[in-house]
């Protein structure tokens, strides 16, 4: 790959219009609600876009095209079976506690639902958990632009972390929501062509079938059609390992209860805006296939052998492509769109930790009781704290490359118990304050000890991918029973203090007024249907 | 909030859309014989990008319009 003049100047403007919003929000950062929540103040489709886009780091884009070069149509399961309904379920049920009850983080709302150490032990978790995961994106960023451009490992983690260091510093979470939103575009607009020439070049979708039904391993072409046996499917996963521990536990654990979305919602301007956060979100999600899960089929039926064009790594996917389809100009824009994903990526896991920090740590357990403008000081504080070790675990992470896969576990440790925390704090009035902490820890310990058996071969799976599922459906399982066995012997709270926190007990926000397409259920509804459709189609 | 988000995004697709326009026009067309099958893509997907960033920015400019007056 060699990019031109224009390629750089492409590059180049970016980077200036990233900045440049940071400069034109620095003076509106007054209060700490500016600086971490965006003075709940941005309109829905702003943070439905950003909801998305958070997400879209270099593990999504990467990831899920080498994901679908290796394991094929499979990987539509991430999108259509756990994130569409998960993110439908956010909107509709769980963003009315979250937005209406006021908190500015998840673990703050932990503290409402249940007690102050079921919040610390969630914040300390996610903090840890997201200074780990930022350097990820930094790391994996680094790494292929030194393959692809030869550009230094070192001069691209510190450059592109200083600018991201910069944008936080000055706009907070606005900052970070804009370039999400900007990022949005810029992926749509510089993937799309890759679709549309791949497609081109195989001979459209009967073209693309037919030679996916050449190769070796069965199922490419299928979404549904070999999922329920282990053995038929490419990934080796079975039907209730896909169906229970992807598209229940993981996702609905990510969706529902991950401080970095979530966070996008508590910024909308009103009940309204935030419920339909995630519904907005889930559109575009929809039809994501199209950009990662299309190029990751196109490579690989371009080279079966993954010899020629992607060198023996399914990694290379997205890039090889880029490469081979995307003439000078083009080039600029679909290096500008990585770029973009991994720098707002990093970003949204520094504005959600230096959120944490700042009210859930260092407000509450170190100096509480400041004026306001200390504690925005001190988000400033936590950003650059949190860019620094992101640049050193970036660093970490080039040492021992195994890393990566140990993070993706993380996830599965803190991510799959909360959940059953969520919904039973939220959907079962009779959990008691203390019932949260001990099936919290109870679920993560669940987890650790799954992963030792695994690790040391006391219990074995068919791939790696099956042991992360059943790990997230046994801590998910612990969890829950747990909270529910504490809240047995323990104290119930009182139904008064639960009022906003609990469904049973919280009057629902009055939709008939909307119109039809306004209101959350119906929006839900519509896109489930029309994901069902999508199911369907690519059976 | 202030800065309304549609403004960056229209200038910045504008400027893609114009400098990808003018690239793909006066570009040897070999190089999209050689890459994108013969199609003058940055031309098209230039055309593509200047439409979309004057449409964020026309929206902008109404919105401001709206608040201002």
């Amino acid at each position: 790959m060699r990019p031109h003049l224009v390629d750089y100047a492409i590059i180049a403007i970016y980077f200036i219009f990233v900045l440049g919003i940071g400069f034109a929000l620095r003076g509106r950062m007054k209060t700490s609600e500016d600086f971490f929540l965006s003075g709940r103040s941005i309109p829905g489709w702003i943070t439905g876009l950003a909801f998305m886009s958070a997400n879209l780091g270099a593990l999504e884009v990467i990831g899920q095209a080498a994901n679908a070069a290796k394991y094929g149509m499979y990987v539509n399961h991430f999108y259509w079976l756990a994130a569409i309904p998960a993110m439908c379920f956010v909107g509709v049920f769980m963003m009315p506690f979250y937005y209406g009850s006021k908190v500015r983080s998840v673990p703050e709302f932990l503290r409402k639902r249940y007690d102050e150490k079921t919040r610390t032990l969630n914040a300390l978790s996610f903090a840890v958990m997201t200074l780990l995961v930022s350097g990820v994106d930094l790391y994996a960023m680094a790494i292929l632009f030194q393959r692809l451009l030869h550009w230094r490992f070192d001069a691209s983690v510190v450059a592109s972390a200083v600018v991201v260091a910069i944008y936080i510093y000055l706009g907070g979470l606005t900052s970070s929501i804009y370039n999400e939103v900007l990022q949005f575009f810029l992926i749509v607009f510089g993937f799309l062509p890759l679709a549309i020439l791949g497609l081109k070049a195989v001979g459209g979708f009967a073209g693309l079938n037919a030679t996916l039904a050449t190769l070796p391993t069965p199922g490419y072409a299928h979404t549904w059609a070999n999922i329920w046996h282990a053995s038929e499917n490419p990934l080796g996963v079975d039907w209730f390992g896909t169906i229970f521990g992807l598209g229940f536990v993981l996702s609905f654990g990510y969706w529902c209860t991950d401080f970095l979305v979530i966070q996008r919602g508590l910024a909308a301007k009103d009940m309204a805006a935030a419920e339909r956060t995630p519904l907005i979100a889930a559109i575009p999600k929809m039809f994501f296939p199209l950009l990662v899960v299309l190029p990751g089929l196109v490579a690989i039926s371009l080279d079966p052998t993954t010899k020629l064009l992607l060198d023996g790594r399914y990694d290379n996917a997205l890039p090889a492509l880029l490469g081979r389809f995307y003439p000078s100009g083009l080039l600029g824009i679909g290096l500008t769109a990585l770029l973009a994903s991994f720098m707002s990526g990093m970003a949204g896991n520094v504005t959600a930790f230096n959120t944490v920090w700042t009210f859930d740590i260092y407000q509450t357990h170190i100096n509480p009781g400041k004026d306001d403008r200390h504690y925005v000081t001190m988000g400033r504080a936590a950003t650059l704290f949190a860019v620094i070790v992101g640049i050193c675990t970036a660093f970490i992470v080039l040492r021992f490359n195994n890393l990566m896969d140990y993070l993706q576990l993380l996830f599965a440790f803190f991510n799959a118990p909360l959940f059953g925390t969520f919904l039973l704090g939220m959907f079962w009035k009779r959990a008691s304050a203390h019932s949260g902490f001990w099936g919290l820890l109870c679920g993560i310990v669940a987890a650790a000890t799954h992963y030792l058996f695994y690790h040391y071969n006391y219990i074995h799976y068919p791939s790696a991918m099956t042991a992360n599922f059943y790990q997230a459906i046994y801590a998910f399982a612990t969890c829950f029973v747990v909270t529910v066995a504490v809240s047995w012997f323990t104290k119930p709270r009182k139904e008064e203090e639960l009022v906003g926190l609990v469904y049973s007990l919280t009057p629902r926000p009055k939709t008939a007024h909307l119109p039809w397409y306004q209101r959350p259920g119906m929006l839900a509804l519509g896109i489930l249907g029309l994901c069902v459709v999508l199911n369907i189609i690519f059976w | 909030m202030g800065l309304d988000i549609r403004w960056p995004i229209g200038i910045i697709f504008s400027i893609y859309g114009v400098v990808l326009l003018i690239y793909g026009a006066v570009a040897d067309p070999s190089m999209f014989v050689e890459k994108s099958l013969g199609v003058n893509i940055d031309l098209w997907w230039g055309l593509a990008m200047l439409v979309f960033g004057v449409f964020m920015g026309a929206k902008a400019f109404r919105a401001s319009r709206r608040t201002g007056s």
